[in-house]
């Protein structure tokens, strides 16, 4: 067991990595009454094309599986895992994103069981021809649900303008059509070659003792077999840096419109110290200009093209990544053409050291706010580790950052290629 | 039990409490304003929290203001309005990173309360007004927030229910204004409200995080020399209402996924002697993934992506919440109403009532954990004007029996059945 400590934040982090590849993380936290415990496999909505594990050859399975399989880990040959956890005084729940499928609880008691419970429920899967069928219909109405959300299907519209062929621009639930062609094999393939130890990460946090809780995973853990596993090979589309189109537009009842400005960000594969530069100086640059009181954002507020539903987002992920500015506006096509212009001006704009200082002031404090949380320091940790940085590094890796990186990071952060728009109006 | 104590003292006609816990890395002053709900002033209320955000005296519009925040670490600030029972509570806080974290830094704390108190007692205003540019286009933003509320269809049916179940008492008051108040708003009068709302509202600052209680008091005491008015105003009290029948309304709109909402009058709210087994009824009966109405309606019938009760402390009312396919109205209606009366009859174990208590104290215990979670928690005291610290809570809650829960059950009353559906929806094919 490793024992990382990181000072200035006053945290101790404690690692391993198990014999059958997983990886594991302990953070004790005693001022806490609970502890979260997230239990991730790299394994999301993108991951479509892959080749089986002991297979040769490269398959696509149907569009919201990595979902389907998420929704039926919970239910067992003879009874519901949530009730299991119920039963324990936990709060369990699951989320699939474009990169991942995760597990978790949280509990402020009988934590070594709860962890057993969900080493076990996550690796004992159990899926039957009846059961699957029964999903179906409520998947069903998740994915109508979503439907009904402009904002979801604004987010999602933007995507399909920005990317050509990469599954990021898939819906996570898949589509009512793909789910019902979901077998109980595709559930089972995709199980075996994804939910492998070796690419899964289980991280806890909060009230426990951390000696106990290592033997406690690594005798659960040792009771059990697994194939042997090298890399998985996935497969993605070839994707350009342009966006697909210039615009979609989509017709939904809304009281107001909506419009979102995607930016498609260049996904030159990085990893730890360099993603981590690109990925702060994506976030700071997007935040300094957009966020309330922002050049940007007062420009669109005084020129009435903006409401309190203006939102500003940006991801990165290993190989792809959005930016997203939007909101209701009923002017979409005015909001659009505003925002597009701001944004090409920032190739000539250079940022003062003042700015800069203010900026990363700013981001400190947001991560330390965000740090109150032991979810986002669980979620966060995973997602930074699996591109080979570490969340903790980032305070000093803020601290570094100068004038001439903010300022190279912006002048070539716009192209117009890279841009899309999505409005939604009323039929 | 929970490892938070509460120190409060009463000084210029407020209520200051103090919170130190090692548990955040942030600094959090959270200010709450209550007074009762009425139709004549709500929508200044609503109106309020966007202008106090665009500027003080020494920061006078948005952009110094945020650059001020982002100075002080990127303090966050946020104001809003809610409903609890028959008040309305505005809750402004300001939240900053702890100075313990970062080397080199000693005084974000104190800038953090002047700049607080600035933003409460100090708005940018002239001769008695806001500044009227900011007044109008702040309208809009709120005239667009009151047009919006039907692009969210859990919250429209929401709000709806609310509207036809609670159609003679305030609480039915739509929480951001109305167009036909907001009309009449001016810089003026709208300044003028704002003044007499720090005279006349019930006055709660609260201070949380890694703090030093006796420090934190010497600072914030002095800031807030701020004369007021005693005593608050309280609303008129509302006879009970006791339905006979259930109201049925059903409603269309062009959706793909209908919302089936039940509302109950409970009689029950916050620091009764049932209130504790009103939790665990809620627990029981659709409050977790392990409750009646997820297990029946969706687990077992696959009739729902969500189905769940939630109850309101202050009011005594509990709602249900479902999504559904329209054909299905009529049977999740019936699955619904069957679990009520299961739970009238008792029809669960005592392993069941074990295992909801433990994660209704669950649930307890992690919103202490939560900065944000832990002030509404212990301000609920406030609210409901009665003394029950969240370690009683969790003590009452654990000492509930099977026939207490009966007992509440019993007491609950249907009140309004909701549906917004899409048209030709509610009829069965």
């Amino acid at each position: 067991m490793n024992k990382l400590v990181y000072d200035q934040i006053g945290e101790t982090v404690y690692k391993e990595k198990l014999e059958n590849g997983l990886t594991v993380f302990l953070l004790p936290k005693s001022e806490m009454a609970k502890t979260y415990s997230i239990f991730s496999t790299n394994f999301g909505s993108i991951d479509q094309t892959f080749v089986p594990i002991n297979e040769t050859k490269q398959i696509n399975v149907p569009e919201g599986v990595a979902h389907f399989l998420e929704h039926k880990m919970f239910e067992k040959e003879d009874r519901d895992v949530f009730a299991d956890f119920g039963k324990q005084g936990a709060s369990a729940n699951a989320y699939t994103s474009f990169t991942k499928t995760a597990y978790l609880f949280s509990a402020t008691d009988q934590i070594e069981k709860n962890i057993e419970t969900l080493l076990d429920f996550v690796q004992n899967p159990y899926f039957s021809e009846e059961s699957v069928e029964k999903e179906k219909g409520i998947i069903a109405q998740e994915i109508e649900m979503y439907n009904d959300q402009p904002d979801w299907q604004s987010f999602m519209g933007t995507l399909r303008a920005l990317f050509h062929h990469h599954p990021v621009k898939i819906d996570i639930a898949g589509t009512v059509d793909s789910i019902y062609a979901i077998t109980k094999d595709d559930l089972y393939t995709c199980y075996n070659t994804f939910y492998h130890p070796e690419n899964m990460t289980l991280f806890i946090a909060g009230n426990f003792n951390e000696q106990r809780i290592m033997d406690l995973i690594r005798r659960n853990q040792t009771s059990k077999d697994f194939a042997e596993l090298e890399n998985i090979n996935r497969g993605y589309p070839e994707e350009s840096a342009s966006a697909a189109r210039k615009e979609n537009k989509m017709t939904m009842p809304v009281s107001v419109p909506k419009c979102t400005v995607g930016i498609k960000e260049s996904s030159s594969e990085l990893s730890g110290d360099e993603f981590m530069k690109k990925d702060l100086l994506q976030d700071m640059v997007v935040d300094f200009y957009f966020s309330k009181g922002g050049p940007f954002y007062q420009q669109l507020y005084e020129k009435q093209l903006i409401d309190a539903s203006f939102y500003f987002e940006t991801t990165l992920e290993k190989n792809f990544g959005y930016t997203f500015i939007g909101g209701n506006t009923s002017e979409p096509d005015h909001f659009a053409d505003t925002v597009r212009d701001l944004l090409k001006s920032t190739r000539e704009a250079l940022f003062s050291s003042e700015e800069v200082e203010r900026m990363k002031k700013k981001k400190i404090g947001q991560l330390l706010r965000a740090m109150n949380s032991l979810e986002f320091i669980a979620n966060q940790y995973i997602h930074y580790e699996t591109v080979g940085a570490d969340l903790f590094g980032i305070i000093p890796a803020i601290q570094s950052l100068t004038v001439e990186d903010v300022n190279n990071f912006s002048r070539n952060w716009i192209e117009d290629e890279r841009i899309a728009v999505c409005k939604i109006v009323n039929e | 039990m929970n490892g938070t104590y509460e120190e409060a003292v009463n000084e210029n006609g407020m209520n200051f409490h103090f919170v130190p816990t090692k548990k955040f890395k942030t600094i959090a002053i959270t200010a709450k304003l209550k007074a009762p709900l009425e139709r004549e002033t709500i929508t200044q209320r609503a109106l309020l929290p966007y202008i106090l955000q665009q500027g003080t005296q020494s920061y006078p519009d948005r952009s110094a203001l945020q650059m001020k925040l982002d100075s002080l670490y990127g303090a966050v600030l946020s104001i809003n309005g809610s409903k609890k029972g028959n008040h309305h509570i505005m809750t402004i806080r300001l939240e900053t990173a702890n100075q313990k974290f970062i080397s080199h830094e000693s005084d974000i704390v104190d800038e953090a309360v002047k700049l607080f108190k600035e933003i409460i007692f100090e708005p940018n205003h002239e001769n008695n007004a806001f500044p009227g540019e900011v007044v109008s286009r702040e309208k809009d933003t709120l005239r667009r927030k009151i047009n919006t509320v039907t692009d969210d269809k859990m919250r429209f049916a929401n709000m709806r229910l609310i509207d036809e179940m609670c159609r003679d008492e305030r609480y039915k008051l739509h929480i951001h204004g109305y167009e036909d108040a907001l009309e009449r708003i001016t810089a003026e009068n709208l300044y003028t409200y704002y003044k007499a709302m720090l005279q006349e509202d019930q006055f709660d600052i609260y201070v949380s995080g890694d703090i030093d209680n006796e420090a934190l008091k010497a600072k914030l005491l002095p800031a807030f020399q701020h004369h007021r008015r005693s005593g608050s105003k309280k609303p008129m009290q509302e006879a009970e209402k006791y339905p006979d029948q259930a109201n049925v309304i059903i409603e269309n709109q062009q959706i793909q996924q209908a919302k089936l909402h039940f509302g109950y009058r409970t009689h029950i709210t916050f620091g009764d002697d049932d209130y504790f087994a009103l939790h665990v009824f809620n627990g029981l009966f659709g409050g977790f993934p392990s409750s009646k109405l997820f297990i029946n309606v969706r687990e077992k019938n696959s009739l729902a992506y969500y189905a769940a009760s939630r109850f309101e402390s202050h009011k005594g009312l509990l709602f249900v919440f479902s999504g559904i396919a329209p054909q299905d109205y009529e049977q999740a209606r019936d699955i619904i109403e069957q679990q009520m009366d299961a739970m009238k009859k008792g029809v669960f174990t005592e392993e069941e009532m074990a295992n909801t208590k433990e994660l209704i104290v669950n649930q307890l215990l992690e919103t202490m954990d939560n900065s944000k979670g832990m002030v509404e928690l212990l301000y609920q005291q406030v609210a409901g004007e009665m003394n029950l610290s969240p370690d009683a809570l969790i003590d009452g809650i654990k000492n509930v029996s099977k026939d207490d829960v009966i007992q509440v059950a019993n007491k609950l009353d249907l009140d309004t059945i909701y549906l917004l559906t899409s048209p030709g929806g509610d009829i069965n094919e």
